[in-house]
């Protein structure tokens, strides 16, 4: 047993050894070797917290003066010989201060892309927008794109390859890889399993498919939390071969959603709440408005829209969709068994479809099962919808190469026939069912090895783990819901050594894991087949510029329904007692978004929920178990028990379900997303993994408060969010009190002489409550994320918030209402401000001074829309270390990061209004419209949101405001504010009894 | 009239007994064990203030129970409540002195010396409520190279102004009166250094009679300026809220409303610290029942002002048919902090109307008890109207409520301590009773007999 | 003792009747450079005495209006012409709103006046003075009377004088060095 003072000896004299990539392997070797970091503690205890603490600039500090410590007393080794380029050449088409901006793609969840333009600033990808020429974005984005930037700087993302959690260099990895490989490719790949989320990666498909042609005896297997298999197999049924349908809602005048939220939950949600917004803008009271008719079985976005909504359990969508073609003749068998009020919404529905055959649209949600999915294209085959509103192609994230999914591959794990197990960017120690015990398996696998962004906990299950690398950091490609491609190009170097998933495959195949480009490119030269190279060069270019490869989306199936379909459909019979409905999470879908404070900081669409997920429940549930908000339940549900605190839901939900949403509990998620709100997968089965039946709950001991930022959802008889009805509309109804003139005022008209007066106006009717704006708000302009204990006290930071306001007459309606800064003319927070920090500008923008402010705060109290947010505490980080600032990397260079102890608020991002000044100046001209968007209207899927200058009567604004649904929130008060709003349309069918009748 | 004016004083009095007895208590007295008790624990108080300001300075005003949409918490209250409690001592020294009542000589010493204290403690509040207090000198119009200057529309200015004034206005009023006196107590020092510094303080008072002339006509010009002064103060501070659109701050009623109160408030304040006072130093023959009497009417008048203006507030907010006022009534009347609003009707509108009684004028245990009770009250009621105002203004999606954290009580009793502590030293080392003027008293008695 | 002549009688008495009564008849002589030293103010003794309170009456005034007029030409400037913003579309020149601190600063600047100008019109602060010296003289802030007739006065004669005095009953008359 060699003394410390001998092992700490041993490892200077082979570091003195070592020189280049050796020394640096090395140095990460004996960072991971634990007998030299026990004996270093023992002699240097005063470097003992180096090793524990998480890295960041201080603690890089301290670990280079650990190092120093070791090899300069090593009688001073020479340092690694390395070339360095100074930076006297500036890169092509960087002008400092510029920003560029680079097409690619993210893809919500595994597959299922959206172009995205990713905005760089000296080489720091800061800032996601939409992709205007994709079809899946259409200019807008989510929520986890806006994130991604955050993601790809996160201090706790995995730098590091590790064996049994001890840092190991990649080299070491390569070596283990190449043990095992000659082990499978010696038996054609037996006992070599892939372990892959879906994708839809053409150049992956190939892969897979040369992997399989290669070692015939390797098996991919494929687990994605939140899949679409039931619609894919309800097609199959169908139709006879699998395949998705994809909808055009421009077209579609009635749309029946049953159980299907098109908004937010499908792929190509995006480009579906733009058409579905677009169908009933209804500036001029003789535009057409579509209908909506939705029947959900938990509170969605759809439901919140709909003109005709109909709260329902999940296993009763099944009855629906059956009455529903019985109603339209689609299929005929005797049973009206519903209730009134399930008839009298059917019978409304039918005959509105029955009146729109050809311009309808009927579609039922991805969770709903196969059956329900075989009805519906019965019924929108009978309504002749088929080529009009909906089409079908062959499904976008193909796994008919897989050999199944989780289950499968734990099935063959316990048979003992997996010695090696690549699991590449998955989690399913975290998200396998409840009912799988793939941990346990895992333990038994001889050589596991773990690739994702995070250490997580399949990479503290698993021997080995490699980072793999953010999507802005790699060459890949992805596909969008319709089938269009496009290329995923890097945006940054590589912050941390690991591979790309195409690597990935290259390295099991071959050895070694190649260069991203090279296999991306040779993928498309295959598909393309171009005659010339220049050719292949041009389109390879274009597509890289365009962010979308041209032609590429699916071709639409001409297929008719299959002659037995009849088959396959069931007669369910809805569940007695509750049932459980497990739904993708808005902030972080699957689980994996959980380190992200931004989402997990942005308010949850109606709930208003941040920082974790609740257990939804009725009202009236809550009466009976006894439980306000907060307390604890014990679900029961398959023998899983999962303790959980409750959120009560408004009247219109429904009564017999609760709902808990995936991807909370993580156990390793990092500082941020660990233990963050209960874990539904504890809950989940293979066997049903969307809907739990018969399922037990009861109140427990226990109570967790929940961060939720709007507490009243009631308007108090208050004008607030207004909502009229079509009929009133189109008669000739204004929503304005004061018939657009302005009421009178004690004070001068001021002109303030600017060149152009902004202004904000905001279409309640196309807000579909997303919460886009807010998080695109809080990436564009540094907003802190506070923590859930600073929201708990009411003090969020969102310069915009969405509202959901509860009208009609029970409350039964939601009318979303997004309230930025109203940038009032007359602002209130001006006048009461000592030191003018709050004053106006020529353009008539609000502004805040951040140097001037003192906090007094007094602004905010004066403000009527309660819309400024205050640095109560040092969020940023300036004064001590705060877990949640977001690193310096990530910031946006062109808005001041707010200190302690200023006001802030919404500035109509006034960074990007210079900026088009400046421009403008520079080329003698006013700016032009599309020059200048606001981070929320440039995210909102809906496009709700417009911005222009009311000087320039050209421009989009002035054909908002001249709309009879335009009004000014709280105009009584004669703040005069900038920002206005159009009130919502409610296009309910009139009653007839005709209709009830027939 | 001259019963009344003997019975402000103890018969038997000379300029000889007084001005040795009240001297007394400053040179000669022993230390007393009671002052000690006092001292120690308001001094340790004290302590609490100053970390809890330093917390709040060195982390952030995060550290109070604020947010949005209450923005403005117990820092806000504490200043209206410590500016009103001052309020009272300018009332007696300057408003009495003008209104010739000769029963203000023997209470208005130490009433300046708490309105000073007060008025000083409640100028601290504001800036420990700022978000960056180190920046406060951007309130003052001070000549700087970016010729940035304050914005004389906000109230705050305003506020800074009006607080200012009245702290400085009344340090030159009181310390006017204290010369004579301080020369008084340099010619009875005995040991050299009392001498010394009662000497240096004095200014070399010598009581000539050319100076007597001068002193007193400024004395009365002092006091008609501090009059309408006292009154402003407030009504500014009144105005902080009432110039805002804010439902439940928005009123016109507010100027009179807030006066009224720092009356209220403010001999509350004198009594609580007028009957230990007496009681421990044997003032008796100087503080009588008849001001305590007298007190307690002022008491009365200025409640039932308060009570008027409750009712006022109440009936515009129903009148207006406004349903942003008519939500700020039910909310405080049924809200979050609804037990605070019923707490200060009873108290302020119902307690109150026992002073009708000459008993409990007269009595001073039970004078003392309601004198505090009420002066908790009427810390209540500026916390309902500051706090439960914006807690629930126009927006119901923006409501929100706000719970006081142990900065808050850090702050509140801290504040209370150093003021009693400094009290504390005011008793121990200056006349408590201006002795000029009770000789003045007993002169004038002296011609009455004659 | 310095050869150079006394700065005056200092002549005490026991109450403020005599030394007012002893005033009037020591004016009524015409004497001219007379003061008086008591433990309160007598405004019979400053009649008789003919001690007059204009100077500060005027210091008051003109501190209350250098204050208001400077406070008011402060806002408007800085408001109007050094720092003009334009703040929630109110005015420039929004002189309702400048009225409180013009007022502020009114009573600030008469209080300050007032205050400085008596004391400046007194003398003091002057911390000594040869009256302390006399014998006694501690008593004039307790309850004893004092009537000076200072030597520079020309109807002075440090005999008769002294016999004046002596005749209107005066407890005891010192007299006061110069210093």
């Amino acid at each position: 047993m060699p003394t410390p003072v001998e092992i700490i000896q041993a490892w200077r004299e082979r570091l003195a050894r070592a020189e280049g990539a050796a020394y640096c392997d090395a140095l990460q070797e004996a960072a991971g070797d634990r007998v030299l970091c026990g004996a270093l503690q023992e002699v240097m205890p005063e470097l003992a917290h180096v090793w524990q603490r998480r890295i960041d600039r201080r603690r890089l500090l301290q670990l280079l003066g650990a190092s120093l410590a070791m090899s300069g007393a090593a009688g001073c080794s020479r340092a690694p010989r390395e070339k360095l380029v100074p930076y006297t050449a500036m890169p092509e088409g960087l002008v400092p201060g510029i920003p560029q901006t680079w097409a690619t793609a993210l893809s919500r969840g595994g597959s299922y892309a959206h172009g995205v333009l990713v905005k760089t600033h000296m080489g720091r990808p800061i800032k996601v927008e939409g992709n205007p020429r994709h079809p899946a974005s259409r200019g807008a984005s989510d929520a986890f794109s806006q994130a991604a930037p955050l993601e790809l700087f996160d201090p706790e993302r995995s730098r590091a390859c590790t064996r049994r959690g001890a840092i190991v260099s990649s080299s070491a990895v390569l070596r283990a890889l190449a043990a095992v490989r000659d082990r499978w490719s010696a038996r054609a790949g037996r006992g070599l399993a892939v372990l892959t989320g879906s994708t839809s990666s053409p150049t992956l498909q190939r892969q897979v498919h040369a992997l399989k042609s290669q070692l015939p005896e390797a098996r991919w297997y494929v687990h994605e939390p939140i899949d679409r298999s039931s619609v894919i197999e309800g097609a199959a049924l169908a139709f006879g071969r699998p395949a998705e349908p994809i909808y055009d809602f421009t077209r579609a005048r009635v749309v029946v959603a049953l159980d299907a939220d098109f908004l937010d939950a499908m792929p190509g949600h995006l480009s579906y709440a733009r058409a579905f917004a677009d169908a009933r803008r209804a500036l001029d009271r003789h535009d057409s408005v579509n209908r909506l008719y939705a029947a959900q079985s938990t509170a969605t976005l759809v439901g919140a829209r709909a003109d005709h909504r109909l709260s329902v359990k999940a296993t009763q969508v099944n009855g629906l969709a059956r009455r529903l073609a019985v109603l339209l003749g689609v299929i005929d068998d005797g049973t009206s068994s519903h209730d009134q009020e399930h008839e009298r919404w059917l019978r409304l529905a039918a005959a509105d479809l029955q009146a729109h055959q050809g311009e309808a649209l009927v579609l039922c949600g991805d969770h709903q099962p196969a059956a329900v999915h075989v009805l519906v294209h019965a019924i929108n085959e009978k309504l002749g919808n088929f080529g009009r509103t909906i089409r079908l192609i062959d499904p976008v994230a193909d796994a008919s190469r897989s050999n199944g999914d989780l289950r499968a591959l734990c099935a063959r794990m316990a048979g003992g026939a997996v010695d090696a197990l690549f699991m590449l960017d998955v989690n399913p120690v975290y998200s396998a069912q409840a009912d799988l015990p793939f941990a346990e398996l895992l333990s038994r696998v001889p050589f596991a090895l773990h690739s994702g962004l995070y250490q997580d906990e399949t990479a503290g299950a698993s021997e080995w783990h490699v980072p793999a690398q953010h999507a802005f950091e790699t060459w890949s490609d992805v596909r969008a819901f319709d089938g269009s491609a496009s290329i995923v190009q890097p945006v940054i170097a590589p912050l941390y050594p690991g591979w790309s998933l195409p690597q990935w495959l290259a390295l099991i195949m071959k050895g070694e894991p190649g260069d991203a480009m090279g296999i991306v490119r040779g993928t498309w030269r295959a598909l393309w087949a171009p005659a010339r190279d220049r050719d292949f060069e041009r389109r390879w270019h274009e597509s890289l510029a365009s962010g979308v490869v041209d032609k590429s989306q699916s071709a639409s199936l001409t297929t008719a329904l299959d002659r037995n379909w009849q088959a396959h459909v069931q007669r369910s019979v809805p569940s007695e007692g509750l049932e459980l409905r497990f739904t993708a999470d808005a902030s972080v879908w699957d689980g994996r978004y959980a380190n992200s404070a931004w989402l997990q900081e942005l308010p949850r669409p109606l709930t208003s929920l941040t920082w974790g997920n609740a257990l939804l429940i009725s009202s009236a549930l809550a009466r009976e178990l006894r439980v306000v908000n907060g307390d604890h339940v014990s679900v029961e549900h398959a023998g899983h028990e999962l303790t959980a605190p409750v959120w009560i839901m408004p009247t219109d939900y429904p009564r017999h379900t609760l709902t808990l949403a995936l991807g909370y509990g993580r156990t390793r998620a990092g500082e941020i997303g660990t233990d963050v709100g209960v874990s539904a997968y504890r809950l989940r089965t293979s066997a049903a993994p969307w809907l739990g039946t018969n399922v037990k709950v009861r109140a427990v001991e226990g109570h967790s408060a929940l961060a939720a930022v709007q507490l009243h959802h009631e308007m108090h008889g208050r004008d607030l969010a207004r909502q009229m009805t079509l009929d009133g509309f189109t008669a000739g109804a204004r929503a304005s009190h004061s018939e657009g003139n302005r009421l009178p005022s004690l004070y001068p008209e001021i002109d303030r002489h600017g060149r152009y007066a902004w202004g904000m106006t905001i279409d309640l009717n196309a807000c579909i409550g997303c919460g886009v704006c807010t998080i695109a708000c809080q990436a564009e302009n540094n907003i802190p994320a506070v923590g859930k204990a600073q929201v708990l006290l009411g003090r969020e930071m969102h310069w915009i918030r969405v509202d959901s306001n509860r009208v009609g007459d029970r409350g039964e309606e939601t009318v979303f209402q997004p309230v930025p800064c109203m940038q009032c003319e007359r602002a209130p927070c001006e006048y009461v401000c000592p030191v003018e920090a709050s004053v106006h500008d020529s353009e008539g923008l609000n502004v805040q001074v951040y140097n001037r402010c003192i906090g007094t705060r007094d602004c905010s109290q004066n403000c009527p829309y309660k819309v400024r947010r205050f640095n109560w505490l040092d969020y940023n980080g300036y004064e001590r270390e705060q877990p949640l600032a977001a690193p310096a990397a990530v910031m946006n260079p062109d808005v001041t990061v707010r200190s302690r102890g200023v006001m802030e608020k919404c500035t109509y991002c006034v960074q990007r209004i210079s900026r088009a000044r400046i421009q403008s100046k520079i080329e003698e001209r006013t700016i032009r419209e599309e020059e200048v968007i606001p981070a929320c209207a440039a995210a909102c899927p809906s496009h709700a949101i417009v911005f222009g200058d009311l000087l320039q009567s050209d421009q989009e604004i002035h054909r908002w405001r001249g709309s009879a649904r335009h009004y000014v929130l709280l105009e009584e008060l004669g703040t005069r504010p900038r920002t206005t709003y159009l009130a919502a349309l409610r296009n309910s069918k009139p009653l007839d009894d005709e209709t009830l009748k027939s | 009239m001259s019963a009344e004016r003997v019975s402000v004083l103890k018969p038997g009095e000379t300029y000889a007994s007084a001005t040795d007895q009240i001297s007394a208590l400053v040179l000669t007295e022993p230390t007393r064990r009671t002052w000690v008790l006092f001292f120690v624990t308001s001094a340790a108080l004290a302590v609490v203030y100053l970390y809890a300001i330093t917390a709040v300075f060195a982390i952030g005003v995060g550290l109070m129970g604020i947010n949005i949409p209450v923005a403005w918490g117990w820092p806000l209250v504490n200043v209206v409540w410590w500016i009103g409690i001052g309020h009272a001592g300018t009332l007696i020294s300057a408003i009495l002195l003008l209104l010739r009542q000769p029963w203000r000589t023997s209470i208005n010493r130490f009433a300046e010396a708490m309105t000073i204290f007060a008025a000083g403690i409640a100028g601290m509040f504001p800036f420990i409520h700022l978000g960056r207090p180190w920046y406060f000198y951007f309130l003052l119009p001070y000549p700087n190279t970016m010729t940035l200057w304050p914005q004389w529309r906000s109230p705050l200015v305003w506020d800074f102004f009006a607080i200012s004034t009245y702290i400085l206005v009344s340090i030159l009023f009181w310390y006017q009166g204290l010369i004579p006196d301080l020369a008084t107590l340099r010619d009875r020092a005995r040991t050299r250094r009392t001498q010394l510094i009662y000497g240096f303080l004095a200014l070399g008072w010598r009581g000539s009679i050319r100076h007597w002339r001068r002193y007193e006509t400024v004395y009365l010009l002092l006091a008609g300026l501090a009059t309408p002064l006292v009154v402003s103060v407030h009504s500014v501070i009144s105005l902080d809220f009432a110039v805002t659109i804010v439902p439940g701050y928005h009123s016109t009623i507010f100027p009179p409303y807030f006066v009224a109160g720092a009356l209220l408030s403010g001999f509350c304040m004198v009594i609580t610290i007028a009957v230990p006072l007496r009681r421990a130093f044997r003032l008796e023959p100087y503080i009588t029942e008849r001001h305590f009497d007298v007190m307690a009417k002022v008491m009365l008048s200025a409640g039932m002002v308060v009570i008027y203006s409750y009712a006022v507030e109440l009936f515009t907010a129903w009148y207006s048919g406004d349903p942003f006022e008519r939500g700020m009534l039910v909310n405080r009347a049924l809200g979050p902090h609804a037990t605070l609003f019923w707490i200060m009707l009873a108290v302020n509108a119902g307690v109150l109307q026992l002073l009708w009684l000459k008993r409990v004028r007269t009595s001073i245990p039970m004078l003392f008890t309601l004198a505090i009770v009420i002066n908790t009250a009427m810390w209540i009621e500026r916390y309902v109207i500051v706090i439960t105002s914006t807690q629930r203004d126009y927006m119901p999606s923006a409501w929100g409520t706000v719970s006081e954290t142990h900065y808050d009580w850090a702050l509140l009793l801290g504040s209370l301590g150093l003021f009693f502590f400094l009290m504390c030293l005011f008793i121990r080392f200056l006349p408590v009773i201006s002795i000029h003027e009770v000789r003045e008293l007993i002169h004038e008695q002296e011609e009455q007999r004659s | 003792m310095s050869g150079r002549p006394p700065l005056g009688l200092l002549a005490r008495f026991t109450s403020a009747e005599q030394i007012v009564a002893a005033a009037k008849l020591v004016a009524a002589q015409d004497y001219r450079a007379v003061d008086a030293f008591s433990p309160f103010p007598l405004p019979e003794l400053s009649e008789a005495l003919r001690a007059s309170a204009a100077g500060v009456k005027w210091c008051v005034l003109i501190g209350a209006l250098v204050g208001a007029l400077g406070g008011y030409l402060m806002q408007w400037y800085t408001a109007v012409h050094a720092y003009a913003f334009d703040v929630g579309g109110r005015p420039l020149h929004s002189w309702p709103a400048f009225i409180i601190v013009t007022f502020e600063l009114a009573v600030l600047g008469g209080a300050l006046a007032g205050f400085f100008g008596m004391l400046a019109l007194n003398g003091l602060p002057r911390l000594n003075h040869p009256v302390f010296a006399a014998n006694g003289f501690q008593l004039a802030s307790r309850n004893q009377f004092f009537l000076l007739i200072e030597s520079r006065d020309r109807k002075f004669d440090p005999k008769r004088t002294r016999e004046l005095l002596d005749s209107l009953g005066a407890a005891e008359i010192v007299e006061v060095e110069s210093e």
